[in-house]
């Protein structure tokens, strides 16, 4: 019935990278897609980016940090456990140009949504630069993959222990300072960062798609939970997105809608911690 | 048995008004999940079915959206002949736990039944509630009736979506003899049957188990398979011998109104999504999906989602739950007895209300949503009296929910992934021709897709049409009835 975890990771603290069997997404998913999970019948339905697939494996790639309930059963399991549901490739994908200089800016764990992205800028002819924000050193995902692909690759951190001290937006100025003549910018992370990365290309007139992460329910287009607004207008983030013209997007209004459960979630991930006290041995989702 | 209706034996209930059915007390159900009428026993099944006069002419079964028999299976009812009544409705309903809860009886076999004559305090024959005893017999007995299936005749058939109308074409496709398989984007079988409907209208144990009856019956059910997405249609359209898109309405329509992205504000898909697909009512003891606490909420819309939402929410024991409505109680959509029990309930009705802005709470979350009051002026096109507003009266609703009930479109998911599949321009609904064939070829529609919002009853009704052009399709490569005596499906059970 599930979709077994085939390969289990720590990324860095609380940032797990799951291989799962999936064989019609790895067959039909692109770059910018997500999939939705649940990690047990009663649980949420939480969307996820894919971050790599393999179709010849039959397998998909997703990269989570641990946000909340959901977020930690799921870092509870390891390989060889399965995933209780997954429904994808859902969303739009990415609109990979060609024959461009494009720039993906990540931030935290957005960093594994570049990485599809950049491969597929790159199989298309493109020249690719990364600029990928973290924390701090340990927090810094997906490095390695990233360079390997990209034609650059530009790393900040905020406390300066890796890379170049300072924010994603300012290596970015210092990009199109320098005269790199950049076509379009393609964000992700959290979402004040993609607002200022927005912000920075702006005066520029440099093309520059942000991909949102609103709360989902379906992710199908059903409830409109994940609606947010551009140029005016709303838009589904689970049909017409994740990715949308980031200039036009009311990043404000975004936050003020994903933190609308932040108490429930609070509620959700005391009470698993609790469960987990009391019954150390039954509590992760594999028992469920 | 004898499908004619010859004087029943037994003598018939000369009662004017229907047996009445016993249902659970407002001030108790409104803190509970569990179904409101509790059904009939088998003493006031068949006194009910005694009312039927076994009229010639059959009215009722004409207004049967699916052609139910229905004199024959109350002839059978009022004989206590429960197995044998069953029998008769599975002939051309599979699934009649389900539409004796659901289908607007009074719209169809119940208003045009010869009893019902209100002027004379009379009242139609109780079709529906025997319907529902039947179909909770069979589940309280576990009586299996599955149809007898016609031998295999090698053809694939996939259905998209397993909403009322893609069940309805799997239970007569896979009696035909045909492989049938359901694909599903959800975790759950049902569409709407199980995210819309309010379990205290339709248990979801009651709609699992006709889906289990189905499997039982060869029907292959693939679900987390959004096809348009998982698997594109042409592919499907390859692999299968015939396709049947029953993808169903789900894409809610807003006002359009300032404030409708505040924190707080709903679609009535997303509420009714998260209470009863993901139990949200159970947070978080039994679900992981959350709803907000809500003190004061008010609804938006009159229709049977309207009603749904205000009953759901009236369950999550708010202070108030207001019904907002931009017309008069005449022209509300929803069925009398949604509106009833509504009432009982202590949903507080503003009629003649319009909403124009829903106002900020200075968080981003909603505080008040402000109405224009309205009156009815002249007929408009539909020739319902035209709102039209009192100039300088509006009226403040302090709420902290707003649930949008206003009705949805169809679903884009599939056919957005599908250009050359022809869809009407405006509406988005996909265009079949009389026999529910697309421009696709081996490709058929029904449902919600096809009507935009409609009825579960009137989906099953459309995915029959479709299942019966499609076996008919499958055998001769021509959909079409051309020998009219044809056209129902269903001819092979036994007895």
């Amino acid at each position: 019935m599930g979709n077994k975890i085939t390969f289990a990771k720590e990324l860095a603290p609380q940032t797990k990278l799951f291989e799962i069997e999936a064989e019609h997404i790895a067959r039909r998913g692109k770059a910018g897609q997500f999939i939705i999970l649940r990690v047990n019948d009663e649980g949420e339905r939480i969307p996820l980016t894919i971050a790599h697939r393999d179709p010849e494996k039959g397998t998909i790639t997703l990269v989570f940090q641990v946000v909340g309930k959901t977020t930690e059963m799921l870092a509870d399991l390891d390989a060889g456990d399965e995933i209780h549901d997954l429904a994808g490739p859902l969303g739009k994908a990415t609109e990979i140009p060609t024959d461009k200089t494009v720039v993906c800016v990540g931030g935290g764990i957005g960093n594994a949504v570049v990485w599809p992205q950049i491969q597929a800028l790159k199989e298309a002819g493109n020249k690719t630069i990364a600029i990928l924000g973290a924390r701090t050193k340990e927090l810094l995902i997906l490095e390695d993959e990233i360079k390997a692909l990209a034609d650059e690759t530009i790393i900040t951190t905020d406390d300066g222990s890796y890379g170049r001290q300072g924010m994603v937006t300012h290596a970015l100025e210092d990009l199109i300072q320098r005269g790199e003549k950049i076509d379009e910018v393609i964000t992700i992370g959290p979402v004040v960062m993609m607002k200022f990365v927005c912000k920075t290309t702006e005066p520029y007139g440099i093309p520059t798609q942000a991909s949102l992460n609103p709360i989902m329910v379906d992710g199908t287009g059903m409830c409109g939970a994940c609606r947010v607004t551009v140029d005016g207008k709303t838009r589904f983030a689970c049909v017409e997105g994740p990715e949308f013209d980031g200039h036009k997007v009311d990043f404000d209004e975004l936050i003020t809608r994903l933190n609308y459960y932040k108490p429930e979630e609070q509620v959700s991930l005391s009470r698993y911690h609790q469960s987990k006290l009391e019954s150390p041995a039954d509590s992760s989702a594999k028992t469920q | 048995m004898t499908d004619n209706a010859k004087k029943p034996k037994k003598v018939l209930n000369k009662s004017k008004t229907k047996v009445p059915m016993r249902e659970q007390d407002p001030k108790e159900r409104i803190y509970n999940f569990e179904e409101v009428p509790l059904g009939y026993n088998e003493i006031e099944a068949t006194q009910e079915a005694l009312r039927c006069i076994q009229c010639k002419n059959k009215p009722c079964q004409a207004g049967c959206p699916v052609g139910i028999d229905i004199p024959a299976f109350l002839k059978l009812v009022g004989e206590k002949d429960f197995e044998g009544a069953l029998r008769k409705i599975k002939e051309k309903n599979f699934l009649p736990a389900i539409c004796g809860r659901v289908c607007p009886q009074e719209d169809q076999c119940e208003m045009v039944c010869t009893l019902n004559k209100p002027d004379k305090g009379r009242e139609p024959g109780g079709i529906g509630r025997v319907e529902r005893f039947l179909g909770d017999y069979a589940m309280e007995h576990n009586l299996t009736i599955t149809p007898e299936i016609a031998p295999a005749t090698g053809k694939k058939v996939a259905i998209i979506g397993s909403g009322p109308a893609g069940l309805t074409a799997a239970s007569d496709l896979i009696q035909k003899g045909h492989d049938v398989t359901v694909f599903e984007a959800l975790h759950k079988p049902g569409g709407v049957l199980f995210y819309g409907i309010p379990q205290f209208r339709l248990p979801k144990e009651i709609l699992l188990r006709e889906v289990s009856g189905l499997e039982k019956m060869g029907v292959k059910f693939v679900m987390n398979y959004p096809v348009g997405k998982a698997e594109s249609l042409r592919s499907i359209r390859e692999r299968f011998d015939a396709v049947m898109i029953g993808t169903g309405a789900g894409l809610p329509w807003f006002l359009g109104i300032p404030g409708e992205n505040l924190n707080g504000v709903y679609s009535a898909n997303e509420f009714l999504t998260r209470v009863n697909l993901m139990g949200g009512y159970k947070f978080p003891e039994g679900s992981d999906t959350p709803i907000k606490k809500i003190k004061r909420i008010a609804v938006i819309g009159a229709g049977n989602t309207a009603m749904d939402s205000a009953r759901t929410a009236k369950r999550l024991q708010p202070e108030v739950v207001y019904l907002v409505y931009r017309r008069s109680r005449l022209e509300m959509p929803a069925r009398a007895e949604e509106i009833h029990h509504a009432e009982q309930e202590g949903i507080d009705f503003n009629l003649l209300h319009s909403p124009v802005e829903i106002v900020d709470d200075g968080k981003g979350a909603v505080g008040a949503i402000r109405c224009q009051e309205m009156e009815l002026g002249e007929p408009d096109a539909s020739g319902r009296r035209r709102p039209i507003p009192i100039e300088g009266r509006i009226k403040e609703f302090a709420v902290d929910t707003v649930v949008i009930a206003i009705g949805q479109g169809p679903n884009p998911l599939l056919t957005a992934d599908v250009p050359e599949l022809e869809r009407d321009a405006r509406k988005g609904i996909i265009v079949t021709n009389e026999w529910m064939q697309t421009s696709l070829e081996n490709c058929f529609a029904a449902g919600d897709i096809v009507t935009g919002g409609a009825t579960v009853i009137l989906a099953m009704g459309q995915g029959r049409k479709a299942a019966d052009a499609i076996h008919r399709y499958l055998l001769t490569g021509d959909p079409a009835d051309h020998d009219a005596t044809g056209s129902d499906v269903c001819g092979h059970l036994p007895g």
